[in-house]
């Protein structure tokens, strides 16, 4: 052993020290934005969303904070537990799942309706960040190692496109395919696999629902069906668009508060906080996303283990692939597929998965000395 | 298990996959950047308009429509404020309830109940149904007595069309009644101020000065949200009234002539000589225009409809009639104008026993026993038929259309501003020839000289001839609204080649009504001030067979629809001419009986009231 194993617990005082603060109000600050941005979807008044949203973040914010002052080495212990978990947690739903608006997504828990492919999106990364942490770099590309980092992908993948959560399965293979990145895979895989993906496509989209050819034909043309199945993306951007340099004002959009935005409080939130806020709030929004991406970033960076560093890339990279998905979707640059914005998006399973992923990030900066065996 | 090697190798790759992957997540963000940019800055107006494309809503009222008022101002087609019963079924706890009270109260019909139900499936819950248009004092009290305890329902003051004087300017002004689709398709107006159950002008002024008389719509704007639901109004911008017409007529001597009109059908107009104003115009038998207002019903519409005196029909302007010997001072004039013959010009009317015959064609005088040896003045005074038979054979029919066309028929008298005024028929050789493909017969030009066979005038041509004899012959325009004042070059221009000529016609049709053995000498006024003078014409309906000549029958003998038109033209007063009049009674027997007696009523009336009608003109132009 040519490292020093620094063994020893810290002290709180130093915990502190290595405390990410500049994270930590980041999030803070992005979940009051959410609250008054669901104060807003409710027309300005107190109502349901708001409600559950500030208790759901006034819960998982103190307890991303105490579960952040568990050692990362124990995240590393517990990855594949709480793979299995969730895996576990998936064929439940497969099995005795409740089923909402034609899918079958959710776990019912009396208080809280748990969607488990949620937190697969994190269950996954931390999984392969942790088989990717014991692997050799020569290994890598090995047939092994290739194959079972594919089953790990694959199998939650494939329960989540059955219930059917299309959205969700790609950012889940795509938080998962991004740990294979990181941990060298040749690129050439990748753009193999692109290239078959592009070949491929027409047999893909034959394979589709039709409601989802429809998002496709829908997204290449929102006009073809305005008041159908284009009308949530033409809304959206008559939103966005209306917002201006800054915006409507607080409680004054009217796009949101006359009901033309569909599904303002999940997927189309952003379109509401822009059409209040306009250009200059959204690219403040968009600076703190880029701020927390950069925050869990440098926690990798300073990390010395090879699973902190693999689990802050990866999750970074989750984050930014949420935000960018959920706005390029209603800014009419992506078909709609569902995706949360991270926080700001009313729903307890994204946020909760967030927050964990949070958690474990803050942990990785607290012991970036820690080194794992 | 690690060793240094490969661990500085695997922290390289990392890294540098994460730089490739940075770079990228700030590329998709500058993308995004750019299309915030695209869409919030760049495109920021369309989408805003867009935006309050989707939220606001536009909702117009009903503008208010111009009225009519006749030559002193008094309001002949006015506004009304009438009160209207609404519902919002959205506002009403139990609708089957709250409609089955109103039938109670407002005593409606189970058909009406049912269409109230019909209503409420088709609009949305915070729409409004109108449950009646037209409340009665009776129903609007008897509603407000229980408005408590119906929730939802409200009384609404509304506007609409009223025609005080009923069946008087039917005719003239025509009616509104609710607009239908042909109505906003002809009219670009009508489709933009179209707002539901909108009343438009159906025939007559209310029709053509459409445009003017519409008005301005009030219009609301709303904030709605996604489903249509008013949310608040953002403001409110006043329209204007339509604008008011006054016309010339005045209402007291129109009266008087649906008066002299009842029962029969026929028409009477009565015109200013010198500015062609039109004093009275009525077409009898009228019906009642404020029936149409709220949707006339059918037993209603069925009694005018099929009413054999054609009620719909304005006859003034719309019926075409054979003058009879109302046409022979043209004739009389023509003749003298081309100096066919002169005043002392004479012919022997022998009677039925020696009819003028040509061609083996026979030509009776209307007297039996002839009027023996008759001049220009005798022939016209006593209508002498054997008289106008011999100077329209020398006249020619092209020479007689030719001054017939200068005095105003064979034209519309009003140009567009009616719709379906008849031109009537004026025939010479030419018109025969391209209409029918024939040649003229002489037969056909001495029937012409009575006023019978192709020959066909409307009543306000013949009003518009005598007229234009009256004044001495000058040109004039009839004109029936005030402010509608157009400029014509040719006005008073003289039609005549010799004034003396003019005179000799006046004079003869003078001693037709006041001399002794005139057609219309019953029917004289002696006082001056009053004195008329006019010509009388019966026009044959039916041809007269040599049987009913020997028949000889009275008029009350023969079946309605055979008996002869009776007409009267007549001017007046005779030392200071200032109006003409034209009447007609269709299947009236003879001019003489008929129609004279009723120019006797109304010149009474119409000298009387010339010195009020002066005042108003003079006051008018101290105005100005």
């Amino acid at each position: 052993m040519s490292f020093n194993n620094f063994s020893h617990e810290l002290t709180l005082f130093q915990k502190i020290k290595n405390y990410d603060f500049i994270l930590l109000f980041c999030i803070l600050i992005l979940g009051i934005t959410s609250i008054f941005t669901m104060y807003s979807t409710d027309g300005g008044e107190v109502l349901f969303h708001t409600k559950s949203h500030f208790i759901k973040f006034s819960i998982f914010f103190p307890m991303m904070i105490v579960l952040s002052f568990i050692n990362i080495k124990y995240w590393h212990a517990g990855s594949y537990l709480f793979y299995v978990l969730i895996l576990g947690l998936l064929v439940w739903v497969a099995l005795y799942g409740v089923t909402a608006s034609g899918s079958k997504r959710w776990i019912n828990l009396y208080f809280l309706n748990l969607q488990p492919s949620e937190l697969m999106k994190i269950a996954v990364i931390l999984c392969l960040a942790k088989f990717f942490h014991r692997i050799r770099t020569t290994s890598t590309n090995s047939f092994t190692s290739i194959s079972v980092s594919l089953t790990i992908i694959i199998i939650p993948s494939i329960l989540v496109i059955t219930q059917p959560d299309l959205g969700t399965a790609i950012l889940i293979s795509f938080s998962g395919l991004i740990i294979l990145w990181f941990s060298g895979l040749r690129i050439k895989y990748f753009i193999y696999s692109f290239l078959i993906f592009i070949t491929s496509l027409p047999f893909i989209i034959s394979f589709l629902k039709p409601y989802q050819k429809l998002r496709i034909l829908t997204f290449i043309n929102p006009e073809r069906d305005p008041l159908g199945s284009g009308y949530q993306i033409i809304q959206s951007k008559i939103a966005v668009g209306s917002g201006g340099l800054t915006g409507k004002g607080f409680l004054k959009g009217t796009q949101s508060y006359l009901d033309f935005l569909p599904e303002k409080h999940t997927d189309f939130i952003f379109t509401l906080f822009s059409e209040e806020f306009g250009f200059v709030g959204s690219i403040l929004l968009l600076l703190l996303y880029s701020i927390i991406i950069y925050r869990i970033i440098r926690a990798g960076l300073i990390s010395r283990s090879f699973f902190s560093r693999l689990f802050c890339f990866g999750f970074s990279f989750a984050i930014f692939l949420y935000v960018a998905t959920n706005i390029s979707m209603v800014l009419g640059l992506l078909p709609t597929v569902g995706s949360p914005l991270p926080i700001m998006s009313y729903g307890g399973s994204s946020l909760l998965a967030t927050m964990i992923g949070f958690s474990i990030v803050l942990s990785a900066s607290i012991n970036h000395r820690q080194n794992i065996s | 298990m690690f060793d240094e090697s490969d661990n500085v190798r695997k922290i390289n790759t990392i890294n540098r996959r994460l730089f490739i992957i940075t770079a990228a997540k700030i590329l998709v963000f500058f993308g995004l950047t750019s299309r915030l940019f695209s869409l919030q800055v760049n495109q920021n107006n369309k989408y805003l308009t867009l935006s309050d494309k989707n939220r606001i809503r536009e909702s117009k009222l009903h503008p208010v429509r111009g009225e009519f008022r006749d030559y002193f101002g008094n309001v002949i087609a006015g506004n009304n404020e009438v009160y209207q019963l609404h519902i919002v079924p959205e506002q009403v706890e139990d609708f089957r309830y709250i409609t089955l009270r109103l039938k109670n109260i407002l005593n409606l019909s189970e058909r009406e109940f049912q269409k109230i139900h019909k209503k409420r499936k088709k609009i949305k819950a915070w729409e409004t149904i109108v449950v009646s248009d037209n409340l009665t004092w009776e129903q609007f009290s008897k509603v407000n007595n229980y408005l408590h305890e119906l929730i939802g329902v409200k009384t609404v003051l509304s506007i609409s069309r009223i025609y005080p004087f009923n069946e008087n300017y039917t005719h003239v002004l025509g009616y509104v009644s609710q607009a239908n689709e042909k109505d906003i398709v002809d009219n670009k107006n009508i489709k933009e101020k179209f707002v539901p159950g909108i009343r438009v002008g159906k025939t007559g002024l209310e029709k053509t000065f459409e445009n003017v008389l519409l008005g301005e719509n009030d219009i609301q704007r709303f904030e709605v949200n996604a489903y249509g639901r008013k949310i608040s109004q953002l403001n409110y911008q006043k329209g204007s009234k339509g604008q008011d017409l006054n016309l010339t007529i005045d209402t007291e001597i129109q009266k008087l002539c649906t008066e002299l009109l009842k029962d029969k059908a026929g028409s009477i107009c009565v015109m200013d000589i010198f500015s062609g104003e039109i004093i009275a115009m009525q077409s009898s038998p009228s019906f009642d225009p404020n029936l149409f207002l709220f949707g006339i019903n059918q037993d209603d519409w069925q009694l005018i409809r099929n009413n054999p005196m054609k009620p719909l029909l304005n006859k003034t302007i719309n019926g075409r009639y054979s003058p009879g010997s109302t046409i022979k001072p043209i004739v009389a004039l023509s003749a003298l104008e081309n100096e066919v013959i002169n005043p002392e010009f004479t012919v022997h009317c022998k009677g039925h026993k020696h009819p003028l015959e040509l061609y083996g064609q026979t030509y009776h005088c209307w007297k039996k026993e002839g009027h023996g040896f008759v001049n220009l003045r005798e022939g016209m005074k006593q209508s002498c038929d054997t008289y106008f038979y011999e100077i329209s054979r020398r006249l020619g029919v092209d020479r007689l259309s030719e001054t017939a066309k200068k005095f105003g028929l064979g034209e519309k008298v009003f140009g567009g501003l009616f719709e379906n005024e008849k031109k009537g028929l004026v025939p010479n050789t030419m018109w025969k020839k391209n209409a029918l493909g024939q040649s003229w017969v002489l037969g056909e030009t001495i029937i012409t000289g009575i006023g019978q066979g192709f020959i066909q005038t409307t009543p306000i041509q013949l009003c518009l001839m005598t007229a234009q004899i009256a004044n001495g012959g000058y040109k004039i325009y009839p004109k029936i609204v005030l402010n509608n004042d157009q400029q014509y070059l040719d006005k008073y221009k003289p039609l005549f080649k010799n004034s003396k000529n003019i005179k000799l016609i006046q004079s003869a049709m003078f001693s037709s009504t006041n001399e002794v053995r005139g057609t219309s000498y019953k029917s004289r006024i002696d006082d001056p001030k009053y004195q008329f003078a006019g010509k009388t014409g019966t026009a044959q309906v039916k041809r007269i067979t040599e049987k009913d000549r020997e028949l000889d029958l009275k008029t009350f003998e023969i079946p309605y629809e055979e008996r002869d038109h009776a007409l009267y033209v007549a001017f007046g007063p005779y030392k200071n001419p200032r109006y003409a009049t034209s009447i007609i009674i269709e299947h009236g027997g003879s001019g003489g009986t008929t129609a004279a007696p009723i120019a006797k009523k109304l010149f009474k009336l119409i000298v009387d009231r010339h010195k009020l009608r002066q005042s108003v003109k003079e006051k008018k132009y101290l105005d100005i």
